[in-house]
């Protein structure tokens, strides 16, 4: 207890001494062997891995859902959301991993000074410009997620830790996707 | 023998939301830690300048896979009851470079939008939207994508099945390609930091 108010009270008087200067991120290698572990006691505890784009579909079937429930029921992917879950699609187990990914987030970036309104783009774009393409990935994503049944996070790196094959062709796929187009993205980035 | 917990019904469904909720703490504060909650840092794997992304995901992977097998050796993890991902090989192939556009553009995957929108960035709340839109267009489409989706269908297969090598083989493999990796991750990282100087 003692230690949070010391760090509290010294960050503070570090934010007061150079201006809100964010810290470093840790190295990537000890952030790696964390998350490994994170992930390890999924499979130790609930014996599944962790997930992303799983939770925002069943986010977006509670939903229509609600507002539609007969084309939900109709349609094969809302359907399937919807039968999954024992009493509504938003008590699912990814569901409330990924409200603990942005509580997890928050108490990172908090203690480290990193909370900050900004919009995060190279020197060749306008922010209006990112934000267009921000929408534009997470639509191709969101779509690329659902096609291949999981995202970097259900696939590559759950999928990646089991190896299975199928997570190993995403993953592959993805960085190479990724390389072939980052020419065409140069601007907004670099 | 007795892990995993859950499947040993050693808590109940409503607990394991609770568990998940914590699980999902962890998860989102790892990857704020290493810098996965910025776009700009996730994007700039893709040029070879910070090659982050890389190490990271690959240090989890294999310290994740190391503890599975350390586990499942002294007989305190049944594997066979871990949820394994089946594959769909022409389905994950074509996902996957439409998602590896999608990320190079957007500049961050789901789990790391999550994390950039809770620490204030407004590009990862507006990824986070096309997520969700790219999601729904997938819902209203699928049934003419029905078919694709479940063809060349192989089952839950792992590496090791498929090379028809032992797991621990397979695991060693993918430790010794990890860390030449890395290291050919530290050497490009100088070398096109070198080049900006």
């Amino acid at each position: 207890m003692t230690s949070i108010v010391e760090r509290l009270s010294l960050s503070s008087t570090r934010r007061v001494a150079d201006e809100k200067k964010a810290q470093p991120y840790l190295n990537p290698y000890l952030a790696g062997i964390g998350l490994g572990i994170v992930l390890l006691l999924a499979f130790v505890v609930m014996g599944r891995g962790l997930g992303a784009s799983g939770g925002f579909t069943s986010m977006l079937t509670a939903g229509v859902n609600a507002v539609a429930p007969e084309h939900a029921a109709q349609n094969e992917m809302y359907s399937s959301y919807i039968a999954e879950s024992e009493q509504s699609p938003l008590t699912d187990w990814l569901v409330f991993e990924l409200i603990g990914v942005v509580f997890g987030g928050l108490i990172s970036a908090f203690f480290a000074g990193r909370i900050k309104k900004t919009v995060e783009r190279g020197p060749g774009i306008s922010s209006k410009g990112r934000l267009a393409l921000a929408f534009f990935g997470g639509t191709l994503m969101g779509f690329a997620a659902k096609m291949a049944r999981g995202c970097t996070s259900g696939q590559a790196l759950t999928g990646g830790a089991l190896m299975s094959v199928g997570s190993w062709i995403f993953m592959i796929a993805i960085f190479i996707g990724a390389y072939a187009f980052a020419y065409f993205m140069r601007r907004q980035w670099i | 023998m007795n892990a995993p917990f859950y499947k040993f019904d050693l808590f109940s469904q409503d607990f394991s939301l609770l568990i998940a909720f914590v699980i999902g703490i962890g998860f989102g504060f790892f990857l704020e830690r290493g810098g996965l909650g910025s776009s700009t840092k996730l994007a700039a794997q893709f040029y070879f300048r910070d090659l982050t992304v890389f190490k990271v995901m690959f240090t989890a992977i294999i310290t994740a896979m190391l503890g599975l097998y350390w586990l499942s050796w002294f007989g305190f993890l049944d594997l066979t009851l871990v949820y394994v991902n089946p594959t769909y090989i022409l389905p994950q192939l074509l996902g996957g470079l439409i998602f590896g556009i999608g990320f190079v553009i957007g500049g961050l995957c789901p789990g790391t939008c999550l994390v950039s929108t809770s620490t204030g960035k407004i590009d990862g709340a507006f990824t986070l939207l096309g997520i969700f839109f790219g999601i729904f267009v997938f819902g209203e489409t699928v049934t003419f994508l029905y078919d694709f989706l479940y063809s060349t269908s192989a089952g839950q297969i792992t590496i090791p099945q498929l090379l028809n090598l032992p797991h621990s083989v397979v695991l060693l493999l993918i430790v010794v390609l990890a860390i030449s990796g890395f290291a050919g991750a530290e050497a490009l990282e100088k070398k096109y930091s070198a080049k900006e100087k």
